[in-house]
């Protein structure tokens, strides 16, 4: 196994300034906006970028939310694992609000469209965005697009990308994982 | 979230204490998904499922109907009043004739003890039991300890005393297996012609004295007396039955302790259990309705993904 790094910690703190500062152009006060962490890895990323708008932006009162994809999945009974469920954590309804999905990496796309469903059980919302840190582009399955990328990747299919966050792995970083 | 041990659920005896943890789990997700606006995932919207009730149910079979289809299942239902079973069919014929119009899972109730456990040997799709005659019905003890984590944070180390009909009670055995793969200490009271004779090689406690047993317990589960099973008469009159194992609030007052009501329907009120005492707060008998759901949600989810394509 050989790995290597994408993104260091200098780099990743960058990109989450800059994808914060573009989600503030679009949605100002964010009095209509709701942000949805993709479970369980977007999950991370979307409170960073909470607390980013909080502290570092003074924004104030911004609503999160955590969905769980798992039973909107469409490949139950086809994959060897079992599916593993994560919690979903939505105290509000996005009746009528800019949703933005937030997840780390962007690979096939299968997972926001189960997250395009997922999300109506909570309302209509007015539209949806995606923010993601890796966009690994050539690889999408459906023709699904993020709105804020951290970074392009190309990978191949064999290879992985792994996100990590200090909170949780010790450091901030990404890396390239060649099985 | 690992796999269940087994491709049917045909009763708790056939269950290890990961696969209850599992579905418990299971059923935590599924329990907020029923509390969302819209309560359905698309899940099972490739499988399809037989409900056959050959024997009398009304909340058991819309649970499970519920269930199904809050997991986007397609369901047939078939109840034998109304099928060729009068007509003299036999089981394996009937449930074959089903299967043969591609159904993957039957849930089954039964007045034979046994017959899910036969049908699973003889017919190829995934069967849960929901109810063997005075055998087994798995999924009532589920929802019953679930209920019981969801109200005292564990069911480890809890003291639970199951009243009443224990003779002709499937929920008794069902729970008394459940509870101890859990490490619960279970006790049951009854009067003595409706204890069956060696229920202590179970390893549970056996009383006689309700009102020893409530100050024992932190749970008291309370079952019906199953009229409708009794060839005989074995307690004198319903009035004496309900004086001495009747659970009224006087008697719960007069304990050292606050303890839990649980029931598992239909309530005969007045008899096992008095009208104050059934809609207390210290009743979680529509707490275990609506987690009924949230577990048979999570069994057919589990026992569907062992399915395979």
């Amino acid at each position: 196994m050989s790995q290597k790094v994408l993104l260091n910690q200098k780099e990743v703190n960058i990109i989450l300034h800059r994808l914060t500062c573009q989600l503030i152009e679009n949605h100002d006060d964010f009095s209509e906006t709701v942000l949805i962490g993709i479970q369980p890895r977007g999950k991370f990323l979307a409170e960073r970028i909470t607390n980013m708008l909080l502290t570092n932006y003074n924004k104030k009162d911004i609503k999160l939310g955590h969905l769980d994809i798992t039973f909107f999945r469409d490949d139950f009974r086809r994959s060897d694992k079992p599916l593993e469920a994560n919690t979903t954590d939505m105290n509000f309804m996005v009746e009528g609000k800019n949703v933005v999905f937030i997840d780390d990496v962007l690979y096939t796309g299968r997972s926001i469209r189960a997250a395009l469903t997922a999300i109506q059980s909570f309302g209509r919302p007015i539209g949806i965005e995606l923010l993601t840190l890796i966009d690994r582009r050539f690889s999408r399955h459906l023709p699904i697009q993020p709105d804020y990328s951290g970074r392009q990747v190309d990978a191949i299919n064999e290879e992985k990308v792994k996100v990590n966050w200090a909170e949780f792995e010790g450091e901030d970083s990404v890396y390239l994982i060649n099985n | 979230m690992s796999e269940l041990s087994v491709n049917h659920l045909l009763g708790i005896k056939y269950l290890n204490k990961q696969d209850i943890q599992l579905i418990f789990e299971t059923a935590d997700h599924f329990k907020e998904v029923i509390n969302r606006p819209i309560k359905k995932v698309p899940s099972l919207r490739d499988i399809t499922i037989a409900n056959l009730f050959f024997e009398n149910s009304t909340r058991t079979k819309l649970s499970f109907e519920l269930a199904e289809k809050r997991l986007s299942a397609d369901v047939v239902n078939f109840s034998a009043s109304q099928s060729s079973v009068k007509k003299g069919e036999t089981l394996i014929d009937t449930v074959n004739n089903i299967l043969s119009m591609k159904v993957d899972m039957v849930v089954m109730r039964h007045p034979s003890p046994g017959a899910g456990i036969f049908l699973s040997k003889h017919v190829n799709a995934s069967i849960i039991n929901a109810g063997d005659g005075a055998h087994e019905h798995p999924t009532q003890a589920l929802l019953d300890s679930y209920s019981i984590r969801e109200r005292l944070g564990e069911v480890k180390g809890k003291k639970v005393v199951i009243v009443g009909d224990i003779l002709h009670s499937r929920v008794a055995l069902s729970n008394i297996y459940a509870l101890q793969l859990q490490g619960a200490e279970v006790m049951v009271c009854g009067p003595r012609t409706l204890l069956p004779k060696y229920i202590g090689e179970l390893g549970v406690q056996v009383e006689t004295n309700l009102k020893k047993a409530l100050n024992w317990c932190d749970v008291a589960n309370m079952l019906r007396v199953q009229n409708e099973r009794m060839d005989i008469s074995y307690f004198p009159s319903t009035r004496e039955y309900k004086q001495q194992y009747g659970v009224n609030k006087e008697l719960l007052n007069s304990l050292n302790k606050e303890i839990t009501i649980m029931h598992p329907g239909p309530i005969n009120r007045g008899v096992e259990i008095t009208s104050d005492v059934a809609d207390s707060k210290q009743a979680i008998i529509l707490d275990q309705v609506q987690n009924g759901v949230a577990i048979r949600m999570a069994v057919i989810y589990l026992l569907a993904s062992k399915i395979k394509q």
